[in-house]
C-alpha cells in the first residue's frame, strides 16, 4: 500500500497548467467494479486520477488519507458501496465515521474540505464514477494546487 | 569512534552492570516479558546498533526515565534509546505508528511552511486572547486530537486549552496565541526522527520571535519539555521562559476564589512533567487548594508514578492496555473518584483504557486534567 501511494504521488512533472493529482480509495465490491464498468463501457473522463483497491471503504483509515495529503495529493476521493449495500454489511458506516474526522483534521490543518469527498459507487454505475471524476477533478482544479504539493514531497 | 560507540559512551550504557534494577521497575517488562531494558544494554555493549535497530521491541520502550532513575551506574537509558531509533531509521525501521501513522502525517504536514493552518477556532468571544505579546499560550495539539479522539473517547480535548484561557484571564493575563503555531515536535524527537523535529522547532521560533514572547505558558507537559529544554539543547539559549500552567496556578493561589468540589481525587504524575521536569509540587498545591475535594496518593507516585503506557503515538499495544487499566485499578484502589492528571496524551491513554471492558466492565472511573478540575471549581 505505501509503495503504491508513494509512486502514484511521485511523478512530478512541472507543466504550467495546472492538473490536479487525485488519489482515488475504491472498494473492491462496488466502487472499483463500477470504474471498471466505466472502463469497459467506454466512457470518456478526466485521467488526472490513480485508484487503489481496497477491500471496503471501511478500511480506509484516517491514516490512508492523510499521508496521500501529506505526500501532495490534491484531492481524495474515498467511494464505497452504497448504505445497505456493503458487502460486509457496516463497512461503509465506518467509512463515514472515518471520513468526518479525516474532514475535520483537513480543515484545521488549512486544506479546504473540497479537497476530500466521499462518494458511494455500485458496480453498476459506470456513467456515474466517470461523471463523479470529472465533476471532483473540476472542483479540486478551482482550488488549485494543494499547500502540500510541492513542499513536502519526497525527492 | 563508531556511532554506535559514540551513543553508548555519551549515555554511560557501558557503565551497565547488569543488576537488572531497570527491568523490575519498567512498566513493559512487567507485561511483556520478552522486553528488557538489561537486555537492550547489554545488546547495545555486544552486537551494536544493528543489533537492536532491527529489533521491533526497540520502538515499545516509552522513554518514561524509571529505570534512569534506579540505575546505580547511571545509565540513561531512554536516551540511549532515542538514539538507537534515529539509528534504526538510518536502516529503514521506523516501529509501528498507532492510528495508522494519522498523527505522524499530521505532524509531518504542519512542518510544511506553505501551510496555513485555521487552528484557532476554537477560541470563543468571552475567551480573551492576542496576536502579539509577551505571554504565550502554547496550545500544542489539542485542536487535532479535538478532530481525532473526540467521538471515540466522548470528551473534548479543546477544553484543555479553553479552560486554561480561562485561569489565565481570570490572573489579568490577556495570552498570544499563534494561528501558525506548529506542532512541538516532541513525538519526532523521541522516535528518532530529527529531521522533522528541526523543521518544527525552525518554524515554531520563527513564529515566537515574530510575536515578541517572553514567556510560554502550556498545558501540556510535553510541551513544556520540548520548548524548555530539548530547543535550547539543539538551538543554543532562547529568548523565553516556559511555564507549565500548573506552576503559574500554584504561585498564584491566592488570586482565585474557588467552590466546593465534593470528590475524592487521586493525581497520575505524567513522566515528561515529574522525572523530566521535576515538577511535582506544584500540580498537588493546586489539586489541594481546592475546597472540598480529598486528595489522595496512589502508592507509586511522585518520582516512580507509573507511566499511562503509550508515548509518541508508537506501538500501542494489548501491553500497553494492561499498564493502562492496571494504572487505572491503582487509582480506583485508593478509593479515588476522579483520576486527575496533567497531560493531554496521558488522559486519551486512560479514557481509551477505560472503555475497554475488561471481564464485562470497565474500571470505571472518571478521568480530568488538572487544569479542567481547577477551572470547573472557579467561582
Amino acid at each position: 500500500m505505501s509503495t503504491k501511494l508513494s509512486s502514484i504521488t511521485k511523478k512530478k512533472t512541472s507543466e504550467k497548467k495546472f492538473t490536479p493529482r487525485i488519489v482515488v480509495f475504491a472498494c473492491n465490491w462496488c466502487s472499483y467494479a463500477g470504474a471498471d464498468n466505466a472502463g469497459v463501457s467506454r466512457i470518456q473522463y478526466s485521467p488526472n486520477f490513480r485508484i487503489i483497491r481496497t477491500m471496503c471503504s471501511g478500511r480506509v483509515t484516517p491514516g490512508m488519507v492523510l499521508k496521500a495529503f501529506k505526500l501532495g495529493a490534491d484531492g481524495v476521493l474515498v467511494s464505497g458501496c452504497h448504505l445497505g449495500d456493503c458487502h460486509y454489511i457496516f463497512g461503509n458506516h465506518r467509512a463515514i465515521e472515518n471520513f468526518e474526522r479525516t474532514q475535520a483534521i483537513i480543515k484545521t490543518l488549512g486544506l479546504e474540505e473540497g479537497r476530500l469527498r466521499l462518494e458511494w459507487v455500485s458496480a453498476a454505475e459506470g456513467p456515474r464514477f466517470g461523471q463523479l471524476i470529472d465533476e471532483f477533478v473540476g472542483e479540486v482544479t478551482k482550488l488549485g494546487p494543494s499547500p502540500l504539493n510541492n513542499s513536502n514531497r519526497r525527492k | 569512534m563508531d556511532t554506535t560507540t559514540a551513543y553508548l559512551k555519551k549515555n554511560r550504557v557501558f557503565n551497565c552492570l547488569e543488576c537488572g534494577k531497570c527491568t523490575a521497575v519498567c512498566p513493559i517488562s512487567r507485561f511483556n516479558g520478552t522486553y528488557s531494558p538489561r537486555r537492550f544494554a547489554s545488546r547495545g555493549i555486544f552486537y551494536g546498533s544493528g543489533d537492536i535497530g532491527k529489533d521491533n521491541l526497540l520502538w515499545s520502550c516509552l522513554t518514561c526515565k524509571q529505570c534512569s532513575l534506579v540505575c546505580p551506574a547511571n545509565v540513561n537509558y531512554s536516551e540511549f534509546m532515542r538514539d538507537a531509533r534515529v539509528e534504526a531509521r538510518a536502516m529503514g525501521f521506523s516501529g509501528n505508528p498507532s492510528h495508522s501513522g494519522a498523527l505522524h502525517y499530521i505532524m509531518e504536514m504542519t512542518a510544511s511552511p506553505d501551510l496555513k493552518q485555521q487552528r484557532t477556532g476554537w477560541i470563543t468571544e468571552d475567551l480573551k486572547t492576542c496576536k502579539e505579546g509577551e505571554i504565550l499560550f502554547f496550545v500544542g495539539c489539542l485542536p487535532y486530537y479535538q478532530d481525532f479522539f473526540s467521538k471515540d473517547l466522548d470528551f473534548s480535548p479543546i477544553d484543555i486549552a479553553k479552560d486554561s484561557i480561562k485561569i489565565l484571564n481570570h490572573l489579568g493575563i490577556v495570552p498570544v496565541v499563534l494561528e501558525d503555531e506548529r506542532c512541538c515536535g516532541h513525538d519526532f524527537y523521541w522516535s528518532g526522527d530529527l529531521e522533522n523535529f528541526m523543521k518544527l522547532a525552525e518554524l515554531n521560533l520563527k513564529e515566537f520571535e515574530k510575536a515578541g514572547v517572553k514567556t510560554i505558558v502550556t498545558a501540556c507537559p510535553e510541551g513544556a519539555l520540548t520548548l524548555k529544554k530539548l530547543y535550547p539543547e539543539q538551538f543554543g539559549a532562547v529568548s523565553y521562559s516556559v511555564l507549565h500552567l500548573s506552576e503559574l496556578i500554584a504561585e498564584n493561589l491566592d488570586k482565585f476564589k474557588l467552590n466546593e468540589i465534593k470528590s475524592r481525587i487521586t493525581f497520575q504524575d505524567p513522566c515528561r512533567l515529574g522525572r523530566y521536569l521535576d515538577i511535582y509540587e506544584a500540580p498537588r498545591k493546586v489539586m489541594s487548594a481546592i475546597p472540598g475535594a480529598q486528595f489522595r496518593e496512589m502508592q507509586r507516585s511522585g518520582k516512580k508514578a507509573v507511566c499511562c503506557g503509550t508515548s509518541a503515538w508508537t506501538n500501542c499495544d494489548s501491553y500497553s492496555k494492561q499498564i493502562q487499566s492496571w494504572r487505572l485499578k491503582e487509582a480506583k484502589g485508593v478509593g479515588a473518584d476522579i483520576l486527575v492528571t496533567a497531560c493531554p496524551k496521558c488522559q486519551i491513554h486512560f479514557r481509551c483504557a477505560n472503555k475497554n471492558e475488561e471481564n464485562g466492565k470497565n474500571i470505571d472511573i472518571e478521568i480530568q486534567d488538572l487544569v479542567s478540575l481547577f477551572a470547573s471549581a472557579l467561582a
